[in-house]
């Protein structure tokens, strides 16, 4: 009975780590980019949000400004990656370590904040899970509106095909760098944005709340595209099963912590869920490779006869 | 329209791989040239492309195109000049993204890109038009994902999407070597159609000499970065393979050796 108690808050974090996984959506899927800065830029929209907020600033302005964090952050990865020439895995990592001095000193040295709900009446609150539940829901619904409208224009247009194939987007006129940058900073935003709100469902931040978040947001992106990849074929339902994906996720883990595990091993068991859910695309291929010839290996082979010949 | 002045470029410099790709090169095409180019493996001429299409930074040397002198734009800016197909039919187009998508992207080259519509209806209808000239039945597939599609018929929408808006220069790189010979062929008759209709300057990289030799209306040969034979008009029509064999025996001093070219012939 717990464990049906502990549903909806399940389903509430849930959808708070979807709207996170959307931004690694941008990142790992549109951008084909593993951006490891998320850990750090999670926290710090968690941090402004309180931080802002307990000095008496409006907390929609504060939402806004945690947005605007994760961007920055964005933004020096971004700059890493593209004009550094820093592989994208290590400017990320880069930006991540930077980003704890930075929290802590966004979070004056303090490693948490509490945000008092009495005082600040902040409508996303552990206090009410349903309304919370709804309010989130609205956050993430309009979240892929909006990115539905920007992926369709040629700006969002442009992006998509520089994460498919940089070769062609940059023979057709594509500044690779500058979208790359384009979406990392978008992908933090957005990944600050749920740090903010996690951070007011919870009831303080924590410089350590974006630990491992990169794992979670592939997790939520991973089981959304493996159970609903088939169905889901259009871009805003794409982005939804991303949400799923998250809230599938916090299910099980709330599932198996009624079962017994100890909250400690959740994070390894975490990786592994993600280890696993990474491996079975390349395992599928693997065994449709042993019944077919893979389809480019004519023109080696021709190579090679060539070669032979000569 | 092309003007490549005294172009030089190493790769990995003072290293052990140093490697001399072009050791000054001078080339000008004029406005409708469409020039073939033959060399041995590793002659150049794919650097020689990628040179021009801004892929690498040039060492030194200029390169100017339709009066702009393009040295060091970056590849993006300079595409707007440009049309491109590669070697390798991956390359040309984005896989996982529709066909009608792809050729939105190359209908954009060299315009800004804003929060303007992605694809407008009108475009559907003409590149419907466009692909049915493909003669390929892609004109009912526009939102098929490029990469179910067979390397030829990518290599024919790249082609489509290189010729869109009649760029001031259509770059080949050995474009046909992929394909079969049949679906070869096809893509090469696109090209000859294609660069007629638009009155298109070409540069087309081939392994295939008879191919260099019936296509266009000039022909160079590389050799160790340099253009070693250059062929044009009544001359280039009554050329023989044995005689550019023989030619590039006497000029370079040793055999012609592409692996490719030794297949076809
Ligand atoms: N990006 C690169 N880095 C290092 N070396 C390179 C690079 N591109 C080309 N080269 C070298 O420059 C030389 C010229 O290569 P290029 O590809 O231009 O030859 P090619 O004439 O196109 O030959 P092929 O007929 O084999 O395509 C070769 O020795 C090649 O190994
Ligand atoms: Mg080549």
């Amino acid at each position: 009975m717990a464990f049906l108690n502990s549903m909806p808050s399940a389903v509430t974090q849930g959808i708070i780590w979807g709207i996170m996984a959307i931004g690694v959506y941008l990142t790992f899927k549109i951008l084909d980019v593993a951006d490891l800065t998320v850990d750090g830029s999670f926290a710090t929209g968690g941090a402004v949000l309180v931080v802002m907020v307990t000095s008496g600033q409006n907390l929609y302005l504060a939402m806004f400004c945690a947005f605007l964090a994760g961007c920055l952050a964005g933004l020096a990865t971004g700059i890493f990656h593209t004009k550094f020439g820093i592989p994208a895995i290590l400017a990320g990592i880069l930006t991540q370590l930077s980003l704890y001095s930075i929290n802590l000193r966004i979070q004056s040295d303090m490693a948490n904040i509490p945000l008092s709900y009495m005082k600040y009446k902040y409508p996303i609150t552990l206090r009410n899970i349903t309304p919370s539940m709804i309010i989130c829901a609205v956050i993430a619904v309009c979240l892929i509106a909006i990115l539905y409208w920007f992926f369709g224009t040629e700006l969002g247009h442009s992006l998509r095909v520089t994460g498919s194939n940089q070769s062609m987007a940059r023979a057709n006129g594509i500044n690779t760098d500058t979208n790359k940058i384009i979406g990392i900073v978008l992908s933090n935003g957005i990944v600050a944005l749920s740090g903010g709100i996690l951070s007011q469902y919870q009831g303080f931040c924590d410089v350590n709340m974006g630990r491992g978040a990169i794992v979670i947001g592939l997790a939520a992106v991973i089981i959304g595209d493996v159970i609903f990849g088939k169905i889901f074929q259009n871009f805003a339902l794409k982005l939804l099963a991303t949400v799923f994906g998250g809230v599938i996720y916090y299910i099980v883990i709330t599932v198996v912590l009624n079962l017994g595990m100890k909250a400690n091993d959740l994070k390894l068991f975490s990786a592994l869920v993600v280890a696993v859910f990474l491996a079975i695309p390349y395992w599928r291929a693997k065994i449709r490779q042993r019944f077919h010839k893979p389809q480019n290996a004519n023109v080696s082979q021709e190579k090679k006869e060539a070669a032979e010949n000569a | 329209m092309l003007e490549v002045k005294g172009l030089y470029k190493t790769f990995n410099a003072g290293s052990v791989n140093e490697k001399k790709a072009l050791n000054g090169v001078d080339l000008t095409l004029n406005n409708g040239d469409f020039v073939t180019v033959i060399g041995g493996n590793g002659a150049g001429k794919s650097t020689l492309l990628n040179m021009i299409a801004g892929v690498y930074p040039v060492d030194s040397g200029s390169i100017s195109i339709d009066g702009t002198d393009v040295t060091k734009l970056s590849e993006h800016k300079r595409a707007k000049y440009l049309g491109r197909v590669f070697q390798d039919p991956m390359m040309g187009t984005a896989a996982d993204m529709w066909l009608e998508e792809n050729l939105a992207v190359a209908n954009r080259r060299g315009k800004f890109r804003g929060f303007g519509w992605s694809i407008s209806s009108g475009e559907r209808k003409q590149f419907k038009e466009m692909l049915a000239k493909l003669d390929l039945g892609l004109e009912n597939r526009l939102t098929t994902k490029v990469g179910l599609l067979s390397g030829g018929q990518r290599q024919a929408v790249t082609l489509l999407m290189a010729v869109m808006n009649n760029p001031k220069l259509l770059l080949l790189d050995e474009h046909t070597a992929a394909l079969d010979p049949k679906t070869a062929a096809n893509v090469l008759a696109l090209s000859d159609r294609f660069i007629e209709e638009g009155n298109l300057t070409a540069l087309m990289v081939t392994h295939n000499m008879r191919d260099a030799i019936a296509h266009g209306n000039r022909l160079i040969m590389m050799n160790e970065g340099r253009i070693i034979l250059d062929v044009r008009g009544e001359d280039k029509k009554k050329l023989t393979v044995e005689e550019l064999l023989e030619e590039f025996a006497k000029l370079s001093g040793s055999e012609f050796a592409n692996d490719r070219a030794l297949l076809a012939n």
